[in-house]
């Protein structure tokens, strides 16, 4: 397979398989008469973080609502922990959670007392390899509210609630797990805290995140592999390094020398920086050497994807790069 | 147990927890205080008038009337603003995401309507106890019909204002359930017998629960002899069975459908277009 996919090359039947947790194909989806989703397709594993990027209006929020199974697709083959997701049942309903994006439920509620009462639903979905729900206590140190127990919710700051959002989505354990642009409103502390706990899910519990942002530099820490929707296909499908990659497979070099500047793309950088020294040697000043970033690989792939054409990728990610 | 049964334990659960979250607060007490305190005011002057044609206190025939529209009040109207203020917020979708959340969520509203209801009933009835008399609190009869009518009474409102709740999506709209109610309440006879009232308005008045509700209080605390001022001249028991059985058939067999449709449609990117909505309205 590789890393970053053309809609439509990979098109060979599909066996299905059990390890997959999610497996999307050809999924479809009209208001209306207007196409959101033209053909989405991709897959995961157990344990593996994936990241969903995509412009505002892609379909993100759209797929995801259709795999959580809050949203009927118009056609397509989907699989969400082996079940359709439009006739997921309350056992299939357990063995996922779901991040919401909470705003003034509950506001009257005692953290503590919302999660023991939300934890109770799980408690008959407990397995000889999952305990359900997740204890409270052990529960509220996770999510860093231990301190905060018997706070009413309403009293919490921004960040306190969507750490009890998050707290409230892993509750039952899941083996799944849907967040929806999750660090909105965090500050820098509370969201390296954040990762730390996604990282702990996905490798300890072996937990499967699909998560939703706008934040590259998280995708980029977060997700084994990232998935960019535009103009409602995936456009691009890999991890992050794969797709910086492939997509602008050129270093930049930039230097001056004599008052002079010069930029070179090469894709043999270091190969470049030595030949370029042992010519100039000291007359070469403020020598910089710059890897495409997955930020520059999204925008890339991105303007290719509404501007229609899919050439000259590495040239357009220079320019872009340049207006910064 | 069985996950069914664990929801509903927990549901019952969540109602308890409601229950004592609404003491907590200012804006619970003053809805469970501030109606109280007017209604007693109201009674507090009335009861030196008498109902017409008997020496009968005013005052002492509202209080079983304005039970009976609580409990109606309490069944449709509050629970329907819940419903549609819990939606806007997000609560729904909660319940929606966890396994077997609706039912739970239901059977939590339930008993926290039953166990409001139950406390401003008491908290009307104690005070009023001090100023009006000829109640017939010492009987154990009047105490089991008031029972019956009262449960009966949230039988027949919970399902229809869970309907109410579902079919509005604004909370402003609220107010179109609102007035109406108000005006039949003025329609139900609870603060003036309404033999003197057209035919054709009394016909309106006693195909709704508040008349009837009104009605089966007072054939629970009042005297025996007030039954001649009723219409019929009789506490129609019968037909207060009829009637507010038929309410429930009704409400029980639309709410199911009606709450279905409405919880399919929950989703995230609904509660956040609602959520942007109602920023607008505040700023």
């Amino acid at each position: 397979m590789t890393a970053v996919e053309l809609p439509g090359v990979d098109a060979a039947p599909h066996a299905p398989d059990d390890h997959l947790v999610l497996d999307v194909r050809d999924l479809r989806m009209r208001y209306g008469s207007v196409d959101v989703l033209h053909g989405v397709d991709f897959t995961a594993r157990r344990g593996e973080v994936l990241a969903l990027l995509g412009p505002n209006g892609a379909g993100k929020t759209t797929t995801i609502e259709i795999l959580e199974g809050f949203r009927l697709r118009s056609a397509g083959d989907v699989r969400v922990l082996g079940v359709d997701p439009g006739r997921g049942d309350e056992r299939w309903r357990a063995q996922m959670g779901v991040v919401l994006q909470s705003w003034r439920d509950h506001g009257k509620w005692r953290v503590r007392d919302l999660l023991a009462h939300l934890g109770d639903f799980y408690a008959p979905y407990a397995t000889d390899r999952i305990r359900r729900p997740w204890p409270v206590d052990e529960l509220l140190d996770t999510v860093g509210l231990a301190v905060h127990a018997e706070r009413r919710v309403h009293q919490l700051s921004g960040g306190q609630r969507r750490r009890l959002d998050v707290a409230v989505g892993i509750v039952g354990r899941p083996e799944l797990l849907f967040l929806d642009e999750p660090t909105v409103g965090f500050d820098p502390a509370a969201r390296r805290e954040f990762h730390e706990l996604v990282h702990r899910l996905a490798d300890s519990d072996e937990t499967t995140i699909l998560l939703t942002t706008h934040d590259l530099d998280e995708a980029e820490k977060l997700a084994d592999r990232i998935l960019i929707l535009a103009g409602g296909r995936i456009i691009a499908d890999g991890s992050p390094d794969e797709l910086a990659r492939r997509v602008a497979g050129d270093a930049e070099i930039r230097w001056t020398r004599g008052g002079e500047r010069f930029v070179h793309a090469a894709t043999d950088a270091t190969g470049f920086v030595r030949e370029l020294l042992r010519q100039h040697g000291d007359a070469v000043r403020e020598l910089e050497v710059r890897r495409a970033s997955l930020e520059d690989a999204y925008m890339a792939l991105v303007y290719e994807q509404e501007s229609g054409a899919r050439v000259g990728a590495a040239a357009r990610v220079w320019q872009t790069g340049d207006e910064r | 147990m069985s996950p069914t049964g664990a929801a509903v334990r927990a549901g019952v659960r969540r109602g308890v927890i409601e229950l004592r979250n609404t003491f907590t607060n200012f804006q619970d007490l003053w809805n469970y205080f501030f109606p109280t305190a007017v209604l007693l005011v109201a009674m507090f002057f009335m009861r030196g008038a008498t109902v017409p044609g008997t020496t009968f206190s005013l005052g002492a025939r509202t209080l079983p009337s304005a039970l009976g529209m609580g409990l109606a009040f309490g069944g449709m109207l509050v629970l329907a603003q819940q419903l549609v203020v819990e939606r806007e917020d997000g609560t729904l979708l909660r319940a929606k995401a966890t396994p077997n959340g609706m039912l739970g969520y239901l059977v939590g509203k339930i008993t926290l309507m039953s166990a409001v209801a139950l406390v401003s009933m008491f908290i009307q009835l104690v005070p009023a106890l001090f100023f009006l008399d000829g109640l017939r609190v010492t009987s154990p009869a009047a105490w089991f019909t008031l029972a019956w009518v009262a449960v009966l009474g949230l039988v027949a409102t919970l399902p229809m204002g869970a309907v109410i709740g579902s079919l509005i999506e604004n909370p402003r709209n609220l107010g179109l359930v609102m007035l109406p109610t108000m005006g039949l309440v003025a329609l139900s006879g609870i603060f003036y017998p309404i033999n003197g009232y057209p035919g054709w308005l009394q016909a309106v008045a006693q195909v709704f629960p508040i008349y009837w509700l009104g009605l089966g209080m007072r054939s629970a605390l009042l005297p025996d002899g007030l039954a001649a001022v009723e219409m019929d001249g009789s506490w129609r028991h019968l037909e207060t069975l009829g009637v507010l059985g038929l309410w429930a058939v009704l409400g029980l067999v639309l709410a199911p459908v009606v709450l279905r449709r409405m919880a399919r449609r929950e989703s995230g990117s609904r509660v956040a277009a609602r959520r942007e909505r109602a920023m607008q309205r505040v700023v």
